[in-house]
């Protein structure tokens, strides 16, 4: 078995995919007897396309798309926000969190700018994670995640942050192939054109900040994770091997943000390890 | 004639199998220094126990030169360790090689997976098929090896000493199924008194060595310990804690077990084996009656 060629990513049946996913999220409504979403709507192209993907499972009518700039957000995060409410017709709000982030900051100082910028991250996004749940108990909802595989993979995401939702659609789609998955379903062009930011200081880019490529990301992403081959053949294959490894190293760090913490087990049946149930059955239902 | 076993009461590192190799070595060593002709390591001391899909990552042949490697700077020191095998066909098992002087003169493959209560290891490694016993000349003679739930099923170590087994030897990850409570105590208890039961039914001596430490929320209670032929405690490691423990056992003891206790001689394994084909045939229903329920 000659390591040859890196194996493309598989190309996204994006109906299907749809279909998959439309009725994953009607179970989970059924499962949990909830009948309504709440979504944070940032104007990128992952929570527009779990908007829609909600819109079409539950109607525009039991979908809250928040959206929740800061002080420094983009205009047009918040123009292509609009776009998709308007192009679903579903309920929106919106609730700036500046007024919330920055006595926070304000009030626990010190470090340098960078990392100044990672707190102010951390902050705003656990922030809007407030918001969302706070609107969901309001609006009888279940919180629906934004996060795609790529995040989740290398941990690019806010632990109880953006990370924290009641059900994750577009958690095994690569970023790369969402957009397959979003052009099907209607996303507006400007936001599939757009370079991907989490918007959290003027001018970011995903692409800046992780210093890589989308595209050269997921390719090293599934090869190492779907296949299962080694950072040794990933290089073979033609691979940059600081990529591969800067990857690979990346997925096993952030291992923890995919997980429950560790319970540290006294009795004969402990959550996660000998009391095991699915996590929606009888008698879950609120 | 006398030969003394250390039990490495060690707490592998989780998939870090340079560390674990390490840290064989060097328990290899002080057992050395105590003068142990046989060094028992934990099971999967060289990789850890909750590998789930680590497992392929840390397995290795059983010709593999790091592991043929330990314990072979000591002449004549036996080593028993466990390792994740991966066999010439690719399957991947949880099994315990026994080392000498750089070669392989014993390899054991867990037969009894536990799948259940805490347990998951049939999810991640393949089941041995086959339960033997190797000749490892004087002064231990014959050895059975098994690893951790081959244990709680009584087959095994009594095919073992029906088998020639001297010694059997047992090499344990055992986690507390309730470190916290009684509950914890007991199953420990439970396990000291199977090893005791074996060894005077089989009047065979047993050496079992488990380790501990905690990982990912699970702890591994240690306990490891030595028992004569005649059912009596030799030597007992502490719970939970790292330790060396070193015990010395003698031959004429199992000698003198074997004159003055004959069950083994006693045993009657060919009306054994033609229960057990009766056994096999009705639960098939080979025998002509029809299936239950």
């Amino acid at each position: 078995m000659a390591a040859t060629a890196l194996p493309p990513l598989p190309a996204i049946e994006p109906a299907q995919a749809i279909e998959v996913i439309v009725g994953f999220i009607r179970a989970q409504m059924a499962q949990t007897g909830f009948s309504r979403l709440v979504v944070g709507l940032s104007g990128g192209v992952d929570s527009a396309t779990v908007a829609f993907l909600a819109a079409r499972a539950l109607g525009p009518d039991d979908l809250l798309a928040v959206r929740m700039p800061y002080r420094t957000s983009s205009d047009s995060s918040e123009t292509d926000a609009l776009r998709v409410v308007e192009a679903l017709g579903c309920r929106t709000e919106r609730v700036e969190i500046t007024s919330m982030v920055e006595p926070m900051l304000a009030l626990v100082t010190g470090g340098d700018e960078a990392s100044l910028n990672v707190r102010r991250g951390n902050v705003m996004a656990r922030q809007r994670m407030i918001v969302l749940y706070d609107r969901s108990a309001a609006f009888d909802a279940l919180v629906i995640g934004t996060s795609n595989k790529t995040e989740a993979l290398l941990g690019y995401g806010t632990l109880h942050g953006d990370m924290a939702a009641g059900l994750a659609p577009i958690g095994d789609l690569y970023k790369t192939q969402l957009r397959a998955v979003a052009g099907e379903l209607g996303v507006p062009q400007e936001i599939l054109d757009k370079p991907p930011s989490a918007d959290l200081w003027p001018g970011q880019t995903d692409e800046d900040e992780l210093g890589r490529s989308y595209d050269l990301l997921d390719r090293a992403l599934f090869a190492l994770v779907d296949r299962r081959w080694s950072a040794d053949r990933c290089v073979s294959a033609g691979l940059d091997r600081a990529l591969v490894e800067w990857v690979a190293g990346r997925v096993a760090r952030m291992e923890f943000k995919r997980q429950p913490p560790p319970v540290a087990k006294l009795s004969l049946r402990t959550p996660g390890f000998d009391h095991l149930y699915p996590r929606r059955r009888p008698g879950s239902r609120r | 004639m006398e030969y003394r076993i250390a039990l490495a009461q060690v707490a592998p590192h989780l998939g870090d199998v340079a560390a674990n190799l390490e840290l064989a070595s060097d328990r290899v060593r002080a057992a050395a220094g105590e003068g142990a002709q046989l060094t028992l390591l934990p099971e999967l001391a060289l990789t850890g126990y909750l590998l789930q899909d680590l497992v392929p990552d840390v397995a290795m042949r059983a010709d593999d030169p790091r592991l043929l490697a330990i314990g072979s700077e000591t002449p004549g020191m036996l080593v028993a360790i466990g390792f994740v095998e991966e066999t010439d066909e690719h399957r991947y098992c949880n099994s315990v090689a026994l080392l000498r002087d750089g070669e392989l003169v014993g390899l054991h493959r867990k037969v009894y997976l536990p799948t259940y209560g805490l347990f998951d290891e049939g999810r991640f490694t393949r089941a041995g098929d086959r339960i033997r016993t190797v000749t490892v000349g004087e002064p231990i003679g014959r050895i059975g090896l098994s690893v951790c739930e081959d244990f709680w099923h009584a087959s095994l170590p009594m095919l073992q000493a029906l088998d020639g087994a001297s010694l059997l030897v047992n090499v344990a990850a055992g986690p507390s199924r309730a470190p916290g409570s009684s509950a914890g105590l007991q199953a420990i208890e439970g396990w000291h008194k199977m090893q005791d039961t074996y060894a005077l039914l089989g009047t065979v001596a047993l050496a079992f060595c488990n380790r501990v430490g905690n990982e990912e929320g699970l702890t591994f209670w240690g306990g490891s310990r030595i028992v004569a032929a005649d059912g009596s405690t030799v030597a007992q490691a502490p719970l939970w804690e790292e330790a060396l423990v070193v015990g010395t056992l003698e031959t004429d003891d199992l000698r003198m077990q074997r004159y003055g206790l004959p069950l083994l001689a006693d045993e009657r394994i060919e009306l054994v084996r033609r229960e057990l084909d009766r056994i096999i045939s009705e639960r098939a229903g080979l025998d002509g009656t029809p299936p239950e329920g």
